[in-house]
């Protein structure tokens, strides 16, 4: 079968794969239906995370139709049209037992590396790279599913394909951000950052009851988005100085809840970014933190940042004096879907959230690398390229 | 040497020292972790599985902790905050625990009783051991840092921190 795949840094291509097979009891295979690019594919592409081989099948964020069963799924049956959580979690273990199914003990086969990287390993995700568990991704016509039975979902009748596919990453990460950073009602929340991750988390605040929502990022286009079809205001921080206009809007005081979801490729206006530039180009610092530093100054007394932007390793120039003595409560998580998937469904058929406008540009596989060129340069207003691999 | 000069020195001194030390902590950020510490001196590897204790019967260890037999001892016990079961194993012969590199490159002396712990904790949570190969991939090209990236990724199940 054909597939998107990473062939070296910056480097896309479309080659000839075999099919996946079915290793373990609780595993599906499903035909793609629906594939889309995620701004954290570009931390692989441009080699950032650097644990992708040459050959490896991009793609985390899919759905589409049951294609094949194992003998220990219960769950689903040929034909199902389900959407899949990013991330591979056994739903057995202490930590998915508590709904935290990205910390997952047993859904990354190479735990190896990143306990060597982090301390601990963490659960592991489609198409993200060998220390994730180097699974292939969904960039191709099929991809094996484990656990199926517990990251499999299927799709209410009344949500079409173009709006389910998100519930396969972006919205449960948004999800995630805006729950596990306890956004209350009445809250202010600021997030960074209006992809598809930021538009999600910033309609997630909404629903759990914030009473004002403002997202940060420089592109029109998303930032018209993030108007029209999430409800949300906006700031260009092109336009405006950033922290100045959340104190104006917060009475002096700050956002209560800062969302960082801008990741470890984050740019900023001035001469930090250069800085940031230069240090992670010399590897003497893997990720740039320009959003986090700026919500951690312009979070409230008292207030939480949380990291939902994907980063790697390390960061330079953290400002942890304003963590402490600002009494921040400073969290981070990949998703947690497992947990926020079916909520996410339910609001979907009530056209509660709304996705399908995050899909700009839809092609058949064989376009991957036109894909990925336009959106990691945003060009011609591209926010996520989708891939319909029966095209 | 002028004072400017003699601080402007100071300042490239220091300048360089920083440079150094961010080096020395990308390449080697492990010495700055608990990685670096190495294991207890007890020598126990310790998984914890949600379960009861009185789930893991030592006298019928699951397939990859019993076919270690007697090389290794293991210990039960419950994990504080009903977090489930603390299973524990070591080598019987008291050997090395290896240093950080070796247990980082699942090469030290007790790579194979960690792969079997997480195997086993696998097996009593979930009831299989998760497969990931054969995986589809395209071509793979020989490249220096693919071939390094192969390496690590045989040996991940059996490497750890401790």
């Amino acid at each position: 079968m054909r597939a998107v795949t990473w062939r070296g840094v910056n480097e896309i291509g479309v080659e000839d794969v075999p099919e996946p097979k079915i290793l373990n009891d609780h595993d599906i295979i499903l035909e793609v239906g629906l594939s889309a690019t995620c701004g954290s594919d570009l931390h692989l592409v441009g080699g950032y995370i650097p644990a992708m081989r040459a050959g490896d099948v991009l793609g985390h964020e899919f759905m589409g139709r049951v294609a094949e069963v194992g003998r220990g799924v219960t769950k689903h049956q040929v034909g199902d049209r389900v959407v899949v959580a990013s991330f591979t979690s056994c739903g057995q273990c202490w930590y998915c037992q508590q709904g935290l199914f990205s910390l997952c003990d047993n859904g990354n086969p190479n735990p190896g590396i990143t306990e060597a990287l982090w301390g601990q390993a963490i659960g592991g995700c489609y198409g993200y790279s060998h220390a994730m568990g180097g699974w292939a991704g969904s960039h191709a016509p099929y991809i094996r599913v484990p656990y199926a039975d517990q990251g499999a979902f299927p799709i209410p009748d009344g949500v079409s394909d173009e709006r389910a596919l998100f519930v396969s990453d972006a919205a449960p990460t948004g999800w995630t951000g805006a729950h596990q950073a306890e956004v209350r009602p009445g809250d202010v929340v600021a997030v960074w950052g209006a992809g598809g991750v930021g538009q999600m988390a910033a309609r997630a605040a909404m629903l759990m009851g914030a009473e004002r929502v403002v997202v940060i990022d420089r592109y029109d286009n998303r930032l018209e988005q993030v108007r029209t079809h999430i409800g949300a205001e906006t700031l260009d921080y092109e336009e405006v100085n950033v922290p100045a206009e959340l104190r104006e809007m917060t009475g002096g005081r700050g956002p209560d809840v800062c969302i960082e979801a801008v990741g470890m490729e984050a740019h900023s206006p001035g001469p930090q970014h250069v800085y940031d530039q230069v240090k992670q180009q010399l590897r003497l610092q893997t990720d740039r933190p320009t959003a986090v530093r700026e919500a951690i100054y312009a979070c409230r007394k008292g207030g939480t940042v949380f990291t939902l932007g994907v980063f790697a390793g390390l960061v330079d120039k953290f400002p942890l004096g304003a963590v402490m003595n600002k009494a921040l409560t400073l969290r981070g998580a990949q998703q947690h879907g497992h947990r926020y998937i079916p909520e996410i469904l339910d609001r979907m058929s009530r056209d509660e959230v709304r996705t399908e406008h995050l899909a700009t540009h839809v092609m058949p596989l064989e376009d991957g690398p036109k894909g990925y060129q336009m959106f990691k340069n945003k060009e011609d207003g591209c926010v996520r390229a989708v891939f319909r691999p029966g095209a | 040497m002028t004072s400017s000069t003699a601080n402007a020195a100071s300042h490239a001194v220091h300048a360089g020292e920083a440079l150094v030390r961010q080096v020395r902590s990308a390449i080697n950020s492990s010495a700055h972790t608990p990685a670096a510490a190495g294991p207890p001196a007890s020598g126990w590897l310790v998984v914890t599985v949600l379960c009861e204790p009185s789930a893991i019967d030592t006298a019928a260890l699951p397939t990859p902790l019993a076919e270690l037999g007697d090389k290794i001892e293991v210990r039960v016990r419950p994990a504080a905050d009903s977090k489930g079961t603390e299973l524990a194993a070591r080598l019987t012969d008291a050997v090395s625990s290896g240093t950080a590199a070796q247990r980082l490159s699942g090469s030290d002396p007790q790579s194979d009783v960690r792969s079997a712990l997480r195997r086993a904790k696998q097996l009593i949570e979930v009831g299989e051991v998760l497969a990931v190969d054969p995986a589809p991939h395209g071509k793979r090209s020989a490249t220096p840092g693919g071939l390094l990236l192969e390496t690590w990724t045989k040996v991940a199940p059996k490497a750890g921190v401790r």
